[in-house]
């Protein structure tokens, strides 16, 4: 065995364990919770039971899973929306902001999620410096009311997860050919059709790497819908969280964990395929 | 220069970029059907002219016409140009069917039409049964084969060809500079070539146009080009050459007397050098005749001694020093009649020439 080859073997063993350890090890013992009974909150006696699985089918919390696709869903399509330009345009730019641009998209990740999901409050809240700003440019006579809505969660969530969908697209149209471009509008292809029919078919492995990585956080990011929307918006992730630590409910949360992680499981296979076949190899 | 059937006519072309002037002031006319090459050293601005013309660029100064109509602020994909690009920038995402039906698609051809449009452009490059491979899947010759078809099929006015054939092994870009002149002669397509490989500009074109520095330095037939370079960039970018200098003795009804490094040499062809003009001249390789040396104390004109010689297959290159001290070299036929066609190393030789075959360029 050579010097490189027992390094390899090394390092591999080294993340199967810590995976097998710390993902593998814990999903068993969520879906081994999950088909148990709970009689008393904060209890677990291990009797098998389906009820955990069964409970699911309560509109309630069929409810939430809605709520949390559509959020999730509209998140990755703002997201989408708004860093598809940016991601286009810093992958054109050739001037020597470059890489500060690209370090601004990072910085963010400095700091806890968290401090910067209260960092919102600040801005968006009613005496807040929104309000503050509008108010005192005359735009609004009254503060608007942000704080504790749908609107409030999505603009946290856009916020946190945006750099997600930037980079990978980034990286995909920073890979494009620029001469594909020409030959598009040589061959009669005006701005829109050229993105329509090369750039955007072209971008795709970027498009479906960044949506993935802003989808499924968002279905489960459950700190942003609890700070800035309060206990109106119910997202599964807030209720999984409701299940262990409120309701003390513990088998009927790892049941709803283990359904959120088949979703999840399902999405990455679609992903998976969808790559494979356009033979695109994103991040 | 310019008339009524020129299909591309450029007007004083300026483009620099960031501060570095890269075409200046250039005005060229192309005829329609014409085969122009566009020759030079990299970075000459031929690439960026031929751009010009597609739109691909905007020059700074100038004005470009295609077919008689003023495009200088058109944008390339309402020009009646199509390129065939260096890298072929294929659609990788579309199949080869796809990449020659895009263009007919963004005119909004009809369906049936594109059908048998992109047959019979593939089908004249050879690739009729091809049309449902992906790009990827091909080699680097059949990809550039549906790169010329992607632009064949619009029928352009005028096709603009960027070194396409660069990528290409010897025997492959052999073959495909034939079929690229089929290809015009059939079609019947303007075609601007360009190509920083003199002997592929030689043998393709109508007309070479010799670029160096963002200015034209010579614009005429291959055989212009080659024959009667027009100053010595043109003579040492196409073809090998000898230089040797010379000094006009006598002119007698044009003909000249000069001394040729140091020997007193007659040269037949007429010139327009009056005495005591320094000149150079410049002889091609081929047109060199050498010959054995019988009696020691011949005049012979110009002599010199075997330094090397070199087997080529078809020709013997001989590089023979001259008593003056000056390098130059010889590539003579075999001839068929004298088999023992050979010089040996340190041989003394005269060195001639075909009678009016020497160019004379003035010394600065």
């Amino acid at each position: 065995m050579t010097e490189k080859n027992r390094f390899k073997t090394f390092s591999i063993t080294l993340i199967s364990v810590w995976l097998i350890l710390l993902v593998l090890v814990p999903t068993l013992m969520v879906l081994a919770v999950s088909l148990m009974t709970s009689n008393t909150p904060g209890e677990i006696s291990p009797v098998f039971t389906l009820n955990n699985y069964k409970a699911i089918r309560d509109p309630l919390f069929l409810q939430v899973l809605a709520d949390s696709f559509e959020m999730a869903f509209v998140t990755t399509a703002l997201c989408l929306l708004i860093g598809y330009p940016f991601a286009y345009n810093l992958s054109k730019y050739r001037g020597k902001f470059k890489s500060l641009l690209l370090v601004l998209i990072i910085i963010p990740f400095w700091t806890s999620s968290l401090i910067r999901t209260y960092a919102i409050i600040i801005i968006i809240k009613t005496n807040g410096v929104l309000n503050g700003a509008l108010m005192a440019l005359g735009i609004i006579d009254e503060p608007l009311r942000l704080m504790y809505t749908e609107t409030a969660v999505l603009v946290g969530m856009v916020y946190s997860l945006l750099p997600f969908m930037i980079l990978p697209l980034y990286a995909v149209l920073e890979k494009l050919d620029g001469k594909l471009i020409e030959a598009a509008k040589d061959l009669g292809a005006g701005r829109m059709r050229t993105f329509w029919h090369v750039v955007l078919p072209l971008s795709m492995p970027g498009v479906i790497a960044g949506s993935m990585l802003v989808f499924l956080p968002t279905l489960c990011l459950f700190y942003i819908s609890d700070v800035l929307g309060g206990a109106k918006s119910l997202l599964i992730g807030n209720f999984i969280r409701n299940q262990f630590l409120l309701t003390r409910n513990w088998p009927m949360g790892a049941a709803a964990s283990m359904i959120l992680t088949v979703i999840m499981f399902v999405i990455i296979y679609i992903y998976y395929r969808s790559t494979k076949k356009t033979g695109g190899e994103a991040i | 220069m310019s008339s009524a059937n020129d299909i591309v006519r450029l007007e004083s072309i300026s483009k620099s970029f960031g501060g570095h002037g890269v075409v200046h002031n250039l005005d060229l006319c192309i005829k329609d059907g014409e085969f122009v090459t566009l020759l030079g050293p990299s970075g000459c601005g031929k690439t960026t002219l031929l751009r010009i013309i597609a739109g691909l660029e905007t020059q700074d100064y100038g004005r470009v016409f295609i077919g008689g109509k003023d495009v200088s602020i058109i944008p390339p994909n309402k020009r009646e140009v199509n390129t065939v690009f260096q890298s072929y920038a294929l659609f990788p995402h579309m199949t080869v069917y796809d990449n020659v039906a895009f263009g007919l698609k963004m005119s909004k051809v009809p369906k049936d039409e594109i059908k048998e449009r992109v047959k019979e452009a593939l089908d004249t490059v050879m690739l009729g049964n091809f049309a449902d491979r992906m790009p990827q899947n091909l080699s680097g010759g059949q990809q550039q084969r549906v790169a010329i078809a992607r632009a064949i099929v619009k029928r352009p006015k005028v096709l603009l060809l960027d070194e396409p054939l660069s990528a290409l092994d010897f025997k492959l870009r052999k073959q495909m500079q034939t079929e690229l002149k089929h290809i015009q002669r059939k079609l019947g397509i303007t075609f601007v070539f360009v190509t920083h490989d003199q002997e592929e500009a030689l043998s393709m074109s109508d007309r070479v146009v010799v670029m160096n520095e963002g200015v034209i330095q010579q614009d005429g037939s291959p055989k212009e080009v080659y024959e009667n370079p027009k100053n010595m960039f043109v003579a040492k970018f196409v073809g090998e050459i000898n230089v040797l200098q010379a000094v006009i003795e006598k002119t007698i009804n044009g003909k000249l007397r000069a001394n040729v490094e140091g020997r007193q040499c007659r040269l037949t062809k007429k010139h327009t050098y009056v005495e005591g003009d320094s000149v150079k001249l410049l002889l091609r390789p081929e047109d060199i005749r050498l010959e054995h040396i019988k009696d020691a104390d011949s005049d012979y004109p110009l002599q010199g001694i075997i330094e090397e010689t070199t087997y080529k297959g078809a020709t013997l290159d001989s590089i023979v020093r001259l008593d003056s001290g000056t390098v130059i070299m010889a590539s003579e036929f075999f001839d068929e009649d004298d088999p023992e066609f050979e010089y040996k190393t340190g041989e003394k030789v005269a060195v001639k020439w075909v009678d009016g075959w020497e160019v004379l360029l003035p010394d600065d």
